[in-house]
């Protein structure tokens, strides 16, 4: 017990193991059905994420108009209706099918921001905590270097810098995430790096890639889903919070979080406006998060 | 712990550093904009070359770096080029503000997460700690921006309670005291809701520990356990996280002052970010990483002197 860092203790409490969580005689996609069906709590974070996916990859199909036909003539009163079920903006514009149209964007966004940070992080964790020695320190201080930036002020001095687009959006979230991510994948390595069947690896002959990747790698595995998972939740808010302070994806393509920034003006007058977007992003994050509480138990259940 | 704390202002000191200097070669590597923003538009380039030249700035970037840290060492942070003053000042206000706001709103969430950690995680799945477990997971769900949004529909467009602002000012018809209550709101939900969780799964931790069991079994009352063998330990892990709010509450406080329009060092560094303002980007993340900086210092420190079994 000599040399635990808080943050190793404080990202083992985050992250619970999810391993031997699975069930041992189905497919790969019947143990993920049986994992999440066994908590309450992630079957509702499920199909909340999944009725979003749905109707975001539907949206052609399932959005009743364009989202960026205008039409002034409906202002004088936008509110929800038999035509436009959640009423319309202050352009006219459907809300209904901003939402669905938006949540393509979040859900492109968000998911690839973390598959690059974990990818990144994966990389980096594997090669500090392997490596170890001047690669080692490098890695973790640049992280920690990264790190010392709260996010928010990262995100605003890169953003200032570069413009606001969606692949700006997702390298910043990438490279602030990554060094938390790689801190978790070098913890574990660390630890499985002197086991037995690691040496008997090495002394097959077999390479320094296929050690880190096919030998130590799967051992990070559940911290990595639950972290994903998270991850994906909060990534959600952070899109949504920079298109609120209005340097986030240009306009006029619908986004959550721009369509608050518009019409927040308005919330006296025409409060749905705002308050509709506002539950759109809540409950994707919602759903993210139960998801990622309810593996995490079932994890823990074992 | 003398040795640790000095090897540590060390490395702050060294990472603030090179946290500088990358701000300062990301933001200054094209000198010209700053002559731009301060002639217009519709200046001629040879003028904005004539005042590049006046002000230093065709100099390498690390002679102007160099430069630049002796003054910020001194005080001196440049002038803002949007606000035509003195950085310093500005900022001084600023950050006082958002101290202020920061200072209420731990104030509340602190005990609130401490109190209701406790409680859920002292039964494990009981109905208290499932509610307490939705709740908190809710609330750290929600986005700042969104519970903003919601608070603001349900207290000042319904009822008609609380101001929709809160600039500080005596003239809106608000007291100060009012004006604070949406802001602490809003932070406190979405912090608070983190924080929970992390108080809750420690003490479910601790509460597992065969040292409990032994307490309970030769005849504790509950609450006498759970107040003289569980408390002390199931608060050290999120000890550190409580005081790495701090930082959360310095820098990410962005969103709530830009919904209240609170003038605040966030909406501060929000406003210079979309105007360039370059000096006050650069002195403000300066404070910001000393902040974050310094809380995990001082993170560490309490943590040692908490749990006798950690030596660095």
């Amino acid at each position: 017990m000599t040399e635990i860092s808080h943050d190793l203790a404080a990202s083992r409490l985050a992250s619970a193991s999810l391993v031997g969580a699975e069930a041992a005689d189905a497919g790969p996609l019947g143990k993920v059905y049986s994992v999440v069906t066994r908590s309450p709590l992630a079957t509702v974070g499920a199909t909340i994420l999944l009725t979003w996916c749905l109707l975001a990859l539907l949206a052609p199909w399932v959005a009743p108009y364009p989202p960026n036909q205008i039409d002034v003539a409906l202002v004088a009163d936008p509110h929800p209706s038999a035509q436009h079920w959640l009423g319309v903006d202050h352009l006219g514009r459907d809300i209904l099918s901003r939402l669905i149209w938006g949540a393509r964007t979040v859900l492109t966004v968000a998911p690839i921001a973390v598959l690059g940070a974990v990818m990144l992080g994966i990389f980096l964790g594997l090669l500090s905590g392997y490596r170890g020695g001047m690669i080692d320190v490098v890695i973790m201080r640049v992280g920690d270097t990264l790190l010392a930036f709260p996010k928010i002020i990262l995100y605003l001095i890169i953003i200032a810098k570069f413009g606001a687009s969606a692949f700006n959006i997702i390298a910043v979230i990438t490279l602030s995430s990554a060094p938390i991510i790689a801190r978790i994948v070098r913890g574990v390595t660390l630890d499985i790096k002197n086991r037995d069947y690691v040496a008997a690896a090495r002394m097959r002959g077999e390479s320094a890639f296929f050690i880190m990747f096919v030998e130590i790698l799967p051992n990070a595995r559940g911290p990595l889903i639950v972290d994903f998972f998270l991850r994906l939740g909060y990534t959600t808010i952070a899109i949504g919070v920079l298109g609120f302070l209005g340097v986030g994806l240009p306009p006029p393509d619908p986004d959550w979080g721009g369509m608050v920034k518009e019409a927040y003006g308005m919330i006296f007058v025409w409060p749905h406006m705002t308050i509709i977007p506002s539950l759109a992003i809540s409950s994707l994050v919602i759903g993210a998060n139960f998801l990622a509480t309810g593996l995490r138990e079932a994890a823990l259940d074992g | 712990m003398l040795r640790y704390s000095a090897k540590q202002l060390l490395n702050m000191a060294l990472t603030l550093f090179a946290v500088s200097f990358l701000v300062f070669a990301l933001n200054e590597l094209s000198p010209g904009d700053v002559a731009r923003k301060v002639l217009g538009p519709y200046a001629s380039q040879s003028q904005v070359d004539y005042l590049t030249v006046q002000m230093g700035l065709d100099r390498p970037v690390l002679v102007r770096y160099a430069e630049y840290m002796g003054k910020a060492l001194a005080g001196d942070f440049g002038d803002s080029v949007v606000f035509r003053q003195p950085v310093s000042a500005l900022m001084f206000d600023r950050l006082g503000n958002t101290l202020l706001l920061a200072a209420i709103s731990f104030a509340v969430i602190v005990p609130l997460s401490i109190v209701l950690g406790v409680l859920a995680g002292m039964r494990e799945r009981g109905w208290f700690d499932r509610a307490v477990s939705v709740f908190s997971s809710m609330c750290a769900s929600i986005p700042e921006f969104a519970m903003g949004v919601f608070l603001l529909g349900i207290f000042v467009v319904w009822l008609g309670w609380l101001p929709g602002t809160s600039p500080l000012r005596s003239d809106t018809g608000w007291s100060l005291w009012m004006q604070f209550v949406l802001p602490v709101l809003v932070v406190t939900f979405y912090d608070a809701g983190y924080l929970i969780a992390m108080v809750r799964s420690s003490m479910v931790e601790v509460m597992r520990q065969p040292y409990i069991r032994t307490a309970l079994l030769k005849g504790m009352s509950f609450h006498g356990v759970v107040r003289r063998h569980a408390l002390r330990n199931a608060l050290i892990t999120p000890f550190t996280v409580i005081l790495l709010q701090l930082n959360y509450l310095v820098s990410g406080l962005v969103v709530v002052e830009t919904l209240f329009a609170y003038p605040g060092f966030g909406r501060l560094m929000l406003e210079a970010a979309l105007t360039k303002d370059i000096a006050v980007i650069e002195a403000g993340t300066l404070i910001a990483v000393s902040v974050t900086m310094l809380t995990q210092l001082f993170g560490d420190l309490g943590y040692m002197a908490l749990d006798p079994r950690i030596r660095v």
